[in-house]
């Protein structure tokens, strides 16, 4: 090597090391201090709320059970619960096999377009859950299209209620079966294939063991979406009363504050054992697939081609036919007598006072909560994975951010209103500001959020902080110039998946909004009361054009930034 | 203590426990200016745990660490002069080879035309002039690790921690390097610990090797002591090969295996009928020039022999001895000079100096 090389010191004249004048631990310290602080604020208290309520009566004194007894002996009430059960179970059986059947077309078969049917079968994600029931409506309804289909019955009620329930959750279902079967080992169906195993026996004993855990993740998953969900029982139910729009009834219509957070804490019990038991399923699932496993690779087969093609066309055409007929019917002047097209339907000022206001609203509450929500989300699970200290409270915030995945998000909007409409809290001017609503809406989707961020962090080299620790370049430098540019996919990610669930949610926000901050999701709902069913067919077409529209972005965005900003990734 | 401790790092007493697992066992250990160290131990045997103890990453349960005289034991990593270079390289993906390197020296508000200077001499020092603009994906395994070094070593640390920096890459690659670190290191000086599990490596590189298994030191020695006077049969065991042989001590440095009777030059101070293990290296087992006074001269049995490159690896059985079976390397040219080959009896000899004496029978 050359002479130059020769004089680089020995020692550092040239860089002699400064101490730091903040110490990182002390930061450290106090950021996880911080975080924790806010996640009892938006996540820990208003659940805690809601626990103590459902134990007071009205004037706010200890009652233990009595609550609880009352519920039991209150016909109406267990009526609604059993309604509940019903429609949950029913939507389960209907929806699983269905979502299995088409995970098992789109990873184990040869059907042309698959890219197709996943994005057909994803509409219903970006859609509030009540346009499938304005869908239903518009098909079914006391003046849809195909009325006489029904044979004499009723739209409105459990028939409608379970169809709407099945075209919201089928994405859900199946997202994990996909998920479940995309996991399987490739090696074992050849090696079966090899010793001359039949097909049927193949399926009974490789895939379906293999696919077991999805199918049981994706069955509570369902039940406790269907449980939970309050928009469709409230557009398309009728006089068929459900848990939560008991809950609904109890806090908003009687101010039966008591008897909500029993109705909450009811719908909390299902959400729990799902969240537990799909714990457990994961787990399960990942020990059964080993590194070294191959994925499979469908050969073509003509007739088992031939069958799911028929299959997975049906199914999706069913999903989406309803939400293209809300779309039209959105814009047609007076269902069904005349078709002809107008823009009418979009005056929203004609049915709604507020007009196109809302929309607004719905656009400022998911931007805020994509941009507040993803940093928090991020920091904090950085926070949580990659500091060494204060372990126990790094704990605490993750056992925190883990909690809102097991909490529906009616639940979570009870907890709300008990905790900040508190008389005694300092923080009850937030009620009725667009501030709750972020709030409500981050502390909703916190959790996928927090898992996302989780898991891109833990592919990152784990000793990236002790190099820089060992260069004296603090952790919050190493986190601004590596980490986050790293992780930046799933940044992008998380806040996509909050801004279009902020855009959709009817859920926790119906308890909150204020005179000022209607959102859009809430506006189809009082469209709807009002029976301006096209103009609320408009405003949720309006959400669901905004929300594609966001995804398209991401995906446009995430070439780019996979492309040109991070061009380190390619060789 | 004071700076003028011809110690540039001294440990004391240095305790650490995962739950029941004790990973570091009052470890002491002291290492010069200058000096390159070598821990070396099978996986699992703590020498990983104490590079992380010195750098303060993961911090010992009890015990003393000081650094040029200033005790350490509670700073934090960036409060102590090291620099780290991991297995991993744990090169910043989405920074270029020059903005890696030059990581640690931003933060210092230099003039950036410093910066750029002192990140070009230290690529040219480690072999790589002119690739700064590349991003690490674009280097091979080697060129990533010297990139790693230079970054280590971008900050002039008094310290240079190298964690198993060669485990990843190709025999042929880790040979090079093996000697370029090493030289590297004599010229600047910089004192320098690395762990390895491959005591090849150790003994190339090291001034001294610190030999660690259940995390206590064994052995602290230079290569050729570690080689030649392991202190106990796990250091003889795990570093070279070592025949051992159940063996009684019969008098003063005379020790009895089976029926053969052997002088020993350090038989040690085991009284007579003391039960010993007596080890001896394949590559000690004479063939050549014996004569009758030749000391712990036999004749034994040549059983496989394994073909190994240079050299042949043979199994021999004294005649005398039905159980005993001796481990002996022969070079190719012995090979074709003696003619060995299974089957054939060989006049062979242990030299009394190249036999070691351990306590405690077998296993």
């Amino acid at each position: 090597m050359s002479d130059a090389v020769q004089e680089v010191p020995l020692t550092g004249s040239l860089v002699a090391p400064r101490p730091l004048r903040i110490g990182e631990r002390q930061v450290g310290a106090t950021l996880v201090l911080a975080l924790c602080a806010i996640l009892v604020l938006i996540i820990g208290l208003p659940l805690w709320a809601l626990l103590s309520k459902s134990v007071e009566n009205t004037e706010g004194h200890f009652v233990g059970l009595a609550n609880f007894v009352t519920y039991a002996t209150t016909p109406t009430l267990v009526a609604s619960l059993v309604n509940s059960l019903f429609v949950a179970a029913t939507t389960t059986a209907l929806v699983i096999p269905l979502a299995f059947a088409y995970a098992y077309a789109l990873c184990r078969s040869r059907i042309p377009g698959k890219g197709l049917f996943y994005a057909a079968a994803m509409v219903p994600v970006f859609a509030p859950s009540l346009l499938s029931g304005l869908a239903l409506i518009y098909v079914f309804g006391n003046q849809g299209l195909l009325k006489s289909w029904l044979m004499g019955a009723s739209l409105y009620g459990p028939v409608g209620v379970i169809a709407a329930e099945s075209l919201y959750c089928f994405p859900h279902a199946m997202l994990i079966m996909v998920t479940a079967l995309a996991l399987s080992d490739g090696r074992l169906r050849e090696a079966a294939e090899a010793l001359g195993t039949s097909r049927w026996r193949i399926f009974r004993t490789i895939t379906l063991p293999a696919a077991r855990y999805g199918v049981i993740s994706a069955s509570f998953v369902v039940f406790t979406l269907v449980i939970t969900d309050f928009g469709i029982p409230k557009v398309i139910g009728g006089q068929f009363s459900v848990l939560a729009t008991d809950a609904y009834r109890q806090v908003v219509g009687q101010q039966n504050f008591p008897m909500g957070a029993v109705v909450g804490i009811i719908l909390l019990v299902p959400a729990v054992i799902a969240f537990f038991i799909d714990r457990a399923a994961q787990k399960r699932q990942s020990a059964m697939l080993s590194a070294r496993a191959v994925p499979y690779s469908p050969k073509p087969e003509r007739r088992r081609d031939t069958v799911l093609l028929i299959l997975v066309s049906l199914v999706a055409f069913t999903i989406v036919a309803p939400y293209a007929i809300a779309v039209w019917g959105s814009f047609v002047r007076y269902w069904p007598y005349n078709l002809s097209l107008t823009l009418n339907n979009y005056d929203f000022s004609t049915v709604e006072p507020s007009g196109w206001e809302p929309y607004r609203n719905s656009l400022m509450l998911a931007g805020l909560t994509a941009i507040i929500g993803t940093t928090l989300i991020f920091c904090g699970a950085y926070l949580v994975e990659k500091l060494k200290a204060v372990p126990h409270l790094r704990a605490f915030a993750h056992f925190l951010a883990m909690l809102p995945m097991a909490v529906p998000g009616l639940v979570l909007g009870l907890g709300y209103v008990f905790f900040y409409n508190a008389i005694w809290n300092p923080l009850g001017f937030l009620y009725g500001t667009l501030a709750i609503l972020v709030i409500n809406t981050i502390a909703h989707f916190y959790t996928v959020g927090h898992i996302t961020a989780l898991t891109s962090l833990k592919q990152i080299d784990s000793e990236f902080e002790a190099v820089s620790a060992s260069l004296k370049v603090p952790f919050w430098t190493t986190f601004r110039r590596v980490t986050a540019p790293i992780c930046m996919p799933a940044i992008l990610d998380i806040a996509v998946y909050v801004f279009v669930n902020a855009m959709t949610t009817v859920s926790a926000v119906i308890f909150l909004y204020g005179a000022d901050t209607k959102l859009a999701s809430i506006a189809i709902v009082h469209m709807d009361e009002a029976g301006a069913v096209a103009s609320a067919a408009g405003m949720a077409t309006v959400i669901m054009l905004t929300a594609i529209a966001v995804k398209l972005l991401h995906i446009a965005l995430d070439r780019l930034v996979f492309g040109r900003l991070q061009r380190w990734r390619q060789r | 203590m004071t700076s003028s401790s011809p110690w540039f790092l001294s440990i004391r007493d240095l305790d650490k426990s995962y739950g029941e697992f004790r990973a570091l066992r009052s470890i002491d250990l002291d290492i010069r200016r200058g000096e390159f160290v070598c821990f070396l131990g099978p996986s699992g045997c703590g020498k990983t745990t104490l590079l992380r103890a010195i750098a303060g990453l993961e911090p010992q349960d009890s015990g003393r660490i000081e650094m040029e005289g200033r005790d350490v034991s509670h700073a934090a990593p960036s409060d102590r002069d090291f620099g780290i270079v991991f297995q991993s390289y744990a090169l910043f993906p989405n920074l270029t080879v020059a903005e890696n390197v030059g990581y640690g020296l931003v933060n210092r508000r230099q003039p950036a035309r410093a910066i750029a200077e002192r990140v070009e001499e230290l690529l040219a020092l480690v072999g790589l002039p002119d690739q700064g603009r590349k991003y690490p994906v674009q280097l091979s395994g080697g060129q990533q690790q010297r990139v790693a070094l230079a970054r280590a070593l971008a900050t002039a640390p008094g310290l240079l921690l190298l964690d198993e920096p060669l485990s990843a890459l190709d025999a042929k690659v880790r040979l090079r390097l093996r000697d370029e670190i090493r030289s590297l290191q004599q010229r600047l000086g910089v004192t320098t610990v690395m762990v390895t599990h491959d005591q090849e490596e150790a003994l190339a590189m090291a001034d001294r090797i610190v030999v660690m298994n259940n995390g206590a030191v064994e052995q602290v020695g230079t290569p050729e002591e570690i080689y030649r006077r392991p202190a106990t049969p796990f250091v003889a065991d795990f570093v070279g090969h070592m025949t051992f042989l159940d063996a009684v001590v019969t008098g003063p440095g005379t020790v009895r295996v089976d029926d053969l009777d052997l002088q020993v030059a350090n038989a040690g101070s085991f009284p007579s009928g003391t039960a010993v293990r007596l080890a001896m290296r394949p590559e000690e087992v004479r063939t050549r020039s014996i004569t009758e006074e030749t000391p712990n001269c036999f004749e034994a049995t040549i059983g496989d022999v394994t073909f190994l490159g240079s050299f042949c690896r043979a199994h021999l059985q004294p005649t005398r001895s039905r159980t005993t079976r001796i481990a002996a390397d022969f070079s190719a040219n012995a090979m074709r000079d003696l003619a060995i080959a299974p089957g054939e009896i060989r006049r062979i000899a242990f030299p009394p100096e190249a036999l070691h004496v351990f306590a405690g029978a077998a296993r």
